[in-house]
């Protein structure tokens, strides 16, 4: 087994600046662990403005705002990066084992720092009836297929909730091509950002129907249409009001969950972390609004993680 | 008139009204910084935005290169810039804040890469 300083999983926003932060508070032994091709997390995926305003003082987009912690790290040797690297246990005694091209590692640091993000909450978890047709997509995973991928989910789309990914989602589906058929949302207002709605939904006259849901989905082998209603306060569906949208998509964009597998699996409480040298930032510890509040609140995470290193007799 | 909008230039989201007169805006009440008072005559007279996309690439790391437009441009054209990107292939490797095209639909702005793309060998 490894012993490092410091191992930070996933690189993210969070896992970037949590690296930066203890490298600038004296760490010099630090591995960074992130299971994709590349680092940057959720922001490559991002394409559109909104990042940055806070911490730099200008309108970014996600991958430009990732880039510019990239270069950082990639100016620092002490850093060691690993890519393609899947973090897949964690024990109390911060032990992590992760599986890389070629083997399986493990690792025991000093301290440990999880930025692991967070994971979109599925159709499942809103419980709508019907088929399980092809084009059911959350709009995360619709948003890396298009701008990642190069691919096009689908042609006609309704998106359900109206959570900024999916209103970003909505606009990017009209400039590929798609038809957005409504979005649906249960409760009486977006739970997404007004400019959102301004830029991505009435810059492009897509109907929002607030007070609604989705009843039920129907298709065979791909999705065909739904059924919509407006709902009372008690979310249940006012009679007469049913309507059927014809489409061959459903994005789900209703939330996200932080990711804490692995901190579950070792057992310790995230709130008592700090007092074995396990840390969690980012998405994984709340789900932010702004990527440059997780830039902040990581900082501190790499701080305190390395204070904790130093003050620990090993 | 009176016309309530949103200012979408920082998060905060404030609700502006704007009193638009023969297509000019004569007075902008609700915005908690300058930059609004701008973003509701551009809105009321010019309405602009930042056009982003991606563009495919050819041999490079990325499939898809993600760019965007250094200015905003005018609304009435985001659909044919959406074209002209869908149009384009990148071949050559960029770096984050490489200008693309240096007159983009000769509006006056660049069409400038987001992301790093490499040539695809030797990785
Ligand atoms: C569609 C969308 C739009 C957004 N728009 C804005 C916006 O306009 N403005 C703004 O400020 N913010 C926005 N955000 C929020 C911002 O992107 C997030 O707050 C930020 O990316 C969270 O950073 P993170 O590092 O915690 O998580 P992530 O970016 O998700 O990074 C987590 C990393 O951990 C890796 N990982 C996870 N598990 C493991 C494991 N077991 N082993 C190894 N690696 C692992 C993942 O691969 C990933 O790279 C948006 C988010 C989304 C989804
Ligand atoms: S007026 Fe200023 S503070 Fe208010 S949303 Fe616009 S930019 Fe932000």
């Amino acid at each position: 087994m490894v012993k490092r300083d410091l191992v930070v999983v996933g690189g993210g926003p969070a896992g970037m600046a949590a690296v930066i932060a203890a490298h600038e508070n004296g760490i010099r032994d630090i591995l960074l662990i992130e299971r994709d091709q590349y680092l940057g997390g959720l922001l490559n995926q991002c394409i559109h403005t909104g990042f940055g305003l806070d911490y730099f003082g200008e309108l970014l987009t996600g991958p430009e705002y990732a880039d510019r912690f990239i270069k950082k790290i990639r100016a620092i040797p002490d850093i060691e990066v690993s890519t393609r690297s899947f973090a897949v246990r964690l024990t109390g005694d911060r032990t992590l084992t992760y599986l890389k091209p070629g083997g399986i590692f493990t690792v025991r640091p000093k301290a440990l720092i999880m930025a692991t993000g967070c994971r979109e909450r599925t159709r499942e978890m809103i419980h709508i009836p019907g088929t399980r047709p092809a084009g059911i997509f959350s709009a995360g995973l619709a948003q890396r297929l298009i701008n990642i991928e190069g691919l096009l989910p689908g042609k006609e789309a309704v998106i359900i909730g109206s959570g900024d990914i999916g209103l970003i989602m909505a606009r990017r589906f009209i400039l590929e091509g798609a038809k957005v058929k409504a979005i649906v949302e249960i409760q009486a207002k977006t739970r997404g950002l007004t400019r959102n709605v301004v830029q991505c939904v009435e810059d492009f006259g897509i109907p929002i129907y607030f007070n609604h849901k989705v009843l039920k989905i129907y298709g065979k082998n791909r999705v065909e249409k739904v059924t919509v209603a407006e709902v009372d306060e008690g979310m249940n569906e006012i009679a007469g009001t049913r309507t059927t949208i014809e489409c061959d998509t459903v994005l789900v964009s209703v939330g996200l969950i932080p990711e804490n597998e692995l901190i579950e699996m070792a057992g310790v409480p995230i709130d008592k972390g700090m007092d074995s040298g396990i840390f969690v930032c980012g998405n994984s510890f709340k789900v932010y609004d702004y990527v440059d509040s997780v830039t902040s609140d990581s900082e501190k995470a790499g701080k305190l993680a390395a204070e904790y290193i130093k003050s620990a007799v090993s | 008139m009176i016309k309530k909008m949103t200012c979408i230039e920082c998060p905060k989201g404030c609700t502006l009204s704007v009193d638009i007169e023969n297509c000019k805006v004569a007075k902008v009440d609700g915005a908690k910084c300058p930059k609004g008072t701008a973003y509701a005559v551009s809105e009321a007279e010019s309405p602009v935005r930042i056009f982003t996309a991606t563009v495919m690439a050819d041999g490079l790391n990325l499939k898809l290169v993600p760019v965007r437009t250094d200015k905003p441009i005018p609304k009435r054209d985001i659909f044919k810039a959406a074209e002209e990107t869908g149009r384009m292939r990148i071949k050559a490797p960029l770096e984050a804040g490489d200008t693309i095209i240096e007159n983009f639909l000769g509006l006056g702005v660049k069409l400038v890469a987001t992301r790093e793309a490499t040539r695809l060998t030797g990785r």
